[in-house]
Order: structure tokens, then C-alpha cells, then sequence
């Protein structure tokens, strides 16, 4: 925090997911005369960016960094921090548990708000934290008790303000010291996202990003499925940048507990899976056009038969007698493979990962 | 990451950020920007396409110019002046 003389502009960090309310609570504080940075976080689990990159499907959708596209509607500078390590401990021992799924959506607003505190990018200092948070907004972490446990556990204080809520909470450092005008603030509340797309409009924002499912990986019933599968069969609730990058990749399949398959869904999946054959065993079927699949864990001869047999189950060789697989192996040595592909049958529910 | 050149060398400093994909290449780019001093050239290699708008992007915001941004067959290359 910074000692200024009455006439220094104010500054502030405004935290910037790329969503409707962050913009518009940076907006609100940067019309008000505030000098504003924004800041974002990559924690690795979020859906912006990588699986667009990834999925074939996804790519006649606009690739911008929404985070980017609101420091330009803005005319502020962005950020961009990579928190992937120091984000592992907020995921695997959150203080105030987990959403709905494993999501600790508390843990990370109040990790945030604090990073944002103590970001040497901010060289220069600053007076005070911004977010969009909307009180009733998030059931977990956007509620008014937890409003006050965020700015206690941050080490923000009252030096945290939420512009588009503001009015239902007490009046902050900011407002009391007029850095800005408290009547100028919002009191919006609940999960009714018509007062932010009416400010939206007012300020002559259009193309905002909606995200449908939320931002984060993390709150996706699949996706943390499988990394709960990934903890038990590994016995220890860890991860690394690789294992949370391939849990957002094709099918996931566990046939037994020492080892699963991941198999590419389209050719987005395939190229981006074929980024780890030097890591993994990983199987191409020859005969017919089909999936690369890879295997994590410590497969035995019949379970490479059974992973060929599922492989083909995959490919256009579905419906024939025989399939070939070359099984590849990191050392560099390959095995050929002849196999009947699995029938639909006999490829068991409880297999698919998350469900 | 390769040639670095050293303190009387003309060549622009050089990230690799080939394999990784959006945010990555801007995050590395950003911290290696960092590192620069004003008037520096700063050339980055990378494969993702959503650099092509990522990068350009990140210097707007940031107001370091944008000398080359070329789309080759394996990547995708650009070089920035430092402002």
C-alpha cells in the first residue's frame, strides 16, 4: 500500500476473469477517476483458452482471451499470472471446503484477492483490491457472510471493494476517504443477471463473454470425477500441470485400478494427446482409422490386450472381425497387435471416468 | 529458451514457447518482457493458434509495438519492441 500526497491519483487492482461483472466493477471505479490495473489468474483449471485450443470442435469459436478483450474494452493493462503451483495447495486443502464439486470457491476468491495484494507486477503499489463480486451471486462463495471472511483471510480489510454490491455492505477505506463516490456504487444482489446486462448496455458493452458453465474446470461434476478417480488410483491427493491438462482430453476409461486409457474423441484431442507419446504407452489402430490412446498407469500384457481391444472399439474398425494396434512402448519398442474390438457390451458402465 | 545474446549483440532475445498452449505463451511472454529494457527486441516462437490473437492483444494493452507477426507452417513467430 502506498503513502500519497491528497492530489495522487488513486490506484487499484481490479481482478479480471474475463466475465461480465469483473469488467463492470473495474469500469464503475475507473470511471470515477481510479488508476486501475487488472489482474488474472491461471490456475490451470480454467476453461478459457486451452480446450479451445485443443478441441476441433471448439474452434469456430472466437479464440481471444476474454481477460485480454476486457483490459482493451477498458484501456487498462492486464496481467496475467501464473499461480499453477501455489494454486495446488488451495485445491487440495481448502480451509472452507469444496462447492458443489471440487470446487473451493472460497479458498480461491480469498487466495486471489490476496495474490493481487502482493503482486510485484503492481511495481508501482496501489491503494486498494477490486472484484466483481455480487452478494447472493455464487451460493458458495458470493453470499454476505462470506463477503467479511474473504476480506479478513485476504489481508485486504477495507481496502477491498465490491462496486457493483457495495451498497449492501459497510462502507470501505475507499468510500470513506472519498477516493471514491460511494453514491456511484451498486447494490446489486442474487443470481438475477439483469441489473449487470443493463449496466452492460449503459457502458456500451455488447460482446461480453457468458460463460455457460462457469470458468473454472473445477466445478464441472465430470471433470472432477476424474480427478478424484486420479487421486484414488494414484493412492495420494496430488496432481501435476500434465494431469490436470489431460483430464480436460477425451474418454477416460479405467478398466482396473492400476491403469486407464485416454482415448481422442476427434483429431483436436488426437494432436494434442500425441504431445505425450514419449510419456505414456500409447496405442494407434493400423488397419482402420481410430482414436490415439494412451495409457496411464502400469498396464500388464493382457491389459495391453484389453486396451487394444477397447481402442478398436473406437475406430472406424468398430464393426470388423479384427483390428490392427501397434502398441508403442516410451522405451521406443512397438508390438503388433490382432484384436477383436470390444463389443458394446462388454465395455462395463463403472469403465467411463466422471461419468 | 534459446539465444540469449549477449550485451553487444544486435540479435533480438528469443522465447520459445513452442508446445504450450494460450495462456501460456503470453504469461511467458509477459515475464520475459520483464526482464527487457525499453527499446529491446524481444522474438517469440509458439504453436498455439490462439496466440495469433493473444499476443497482439497483450501488446496493445500493454503499448509494446508489434514489428512482425508471421503464421509459418509449424508456428507462429513475432517480434516486439519493448516500450
Amino acid at each position: 500500500m502506498q503513502d500519497k500526497g491528497v492530489n495522487a491519483p488513486r490506484r487499484a487492482a481490479a481482478l479480471i476473469s474475463g466475465g461480465l461483472d469483473s469488467l463492470l466493477a473495474a469500469k464503475v471505479v475507473l470511471d470515477q477517476g481510479v488508476d486501475v490495473e487488472g489482474i488474472n489468474f491461471f490456475t490451470g483449471f480454467c476453461v478459457e483458452g486451452h480446450t479451445h485450443a485443443i478441441r476441433k470442435k471448439d474452434r469456430s469459436r472466437q479464440k481471444r482471451n476474454n481477460a485480454l478483450w476486457v483490459a482493451e474494452q477498458l484501456g487498462i493493462k492486464l496481467h496475467i499470472v501464473d499461480v499453477i503451483d501455489e494454486y495446488k495447495d488451495i485445491v487440495l486443502n481448502p480451509k472452507h471446503g469444496y462447492g458443489a464439486n471440487l470446487n473451493p470457491c472460497l479458498d480461491c476468491k480469498i487466495f486471489m484477492v490476496n495474490k493481487a495484494l502482493t503482486q510485484d507486477v503492481l511495481d508501482r503499489g496501489f491503494d486498494f483490491v477490486i472484484t466483481g463480486e455480487v452478494i447472493g451471486q455464487r451460493p458458495k462463495s458470493q453470499r454476505a457472510d462470506t463477503m467479511p471472511i474473504v476480506a479478513r483471510e485476504s489481508g485486504a480489510g477495507d481496502r477491498l471493494l465490491r462496486p457493483l454490491c457495495a451498497l449492501n455492505l459497510p462502507p470501505t477505506l475507499p468510500e470513506r476517504e472519498g477516493w471514491v463516490d460511494r453514491d456511484k456504487l451498486f447494490a446489486f444482489h442474487g443470481r438475477d443477471r439483469k441489473p449487470q446486462m443493463a449496466l452492460a448496455e449503459a457502458f456500451g458493452f455488447s460482446d461480453y463473454a457468458q460463460p455457460a458453465g462457469g470458468c473454472c474446470f473445477l466445478t464441472d461434476e465430470r471433470y472432477a470425477g476424474k480427478l478424484s478417480d486420479l487421486w484414488q488410483a494414484r493412492g495420494e491427493r496430488d496432481y501435476d500441470f500434465d494431469d490436470i491438462m489431460l483430464l480436460k482430453v477425451g474418454r477416460h476409461i479405467r478398466p482396473a485400478p492400476h491403469y486407464k486409457l485416454i482415448v481422442g474423441r476427434e483429431e483436436g484431442e488426437n494432436n494434442f494427446l500425441s504431445g505425450y507419446r514419449r510419456q505414456f504407452v500409447h496405442l494407434n489402430t493400423v488397419s482402420h482409422t481410430g482414436p490415439l490412446t494412451l495409457i496411464d498407469g502400469e498396464p500388464t500384457n493382457d491389459d495391453l490386450v484389453l486396451a487394444a481391444r477397447i481402442a478398436a472399439r473406437y475406430s472406424q474398425g468398430r464393426a470388423a472381425d479384427e483390428v490392427s494396434v501397434d502398441v508403442h512402448h516410451p522405451s521406443g519398442a512397438t508390438e503388433k497387435l490382432r484384436v477383436a474390438p470390444l463389443l458394446p457390451t462388454e465395455l462395463e458402465p463403472a469403465w467411463h471416468v466422471g461419468g | 529458451m534459446t539465444g540469449d545474446p549477449g550485451p553487444n549483440d544486435a540479435r533480438p532475445t528469443r522465447l520459445d514457447a513452442r508446445g504450450l498452449l494460450c495462456p501460456l505463451p503470453v504469461i511467458r511472454t509477459q515475464d520475459r518482457i520483464r526482464t527487457l529494457k525499453v527499446g529491446d527486441v524481444l522474438e517469440v516462437v509458439a504453436t498455439d493458434p490462439g496466440v495469433l490473437h493473444d499476443i497482439p492483444a497483450w501488446c496493445r494493452v500493454h503499448g509494446h509495438r508489434l514489428l512482425t507477426s508471421e503464421r509459418r507452417a509449424d508456428d507462429f513467430r513475432f517480434r516486439i519492441e519493448i516500450a
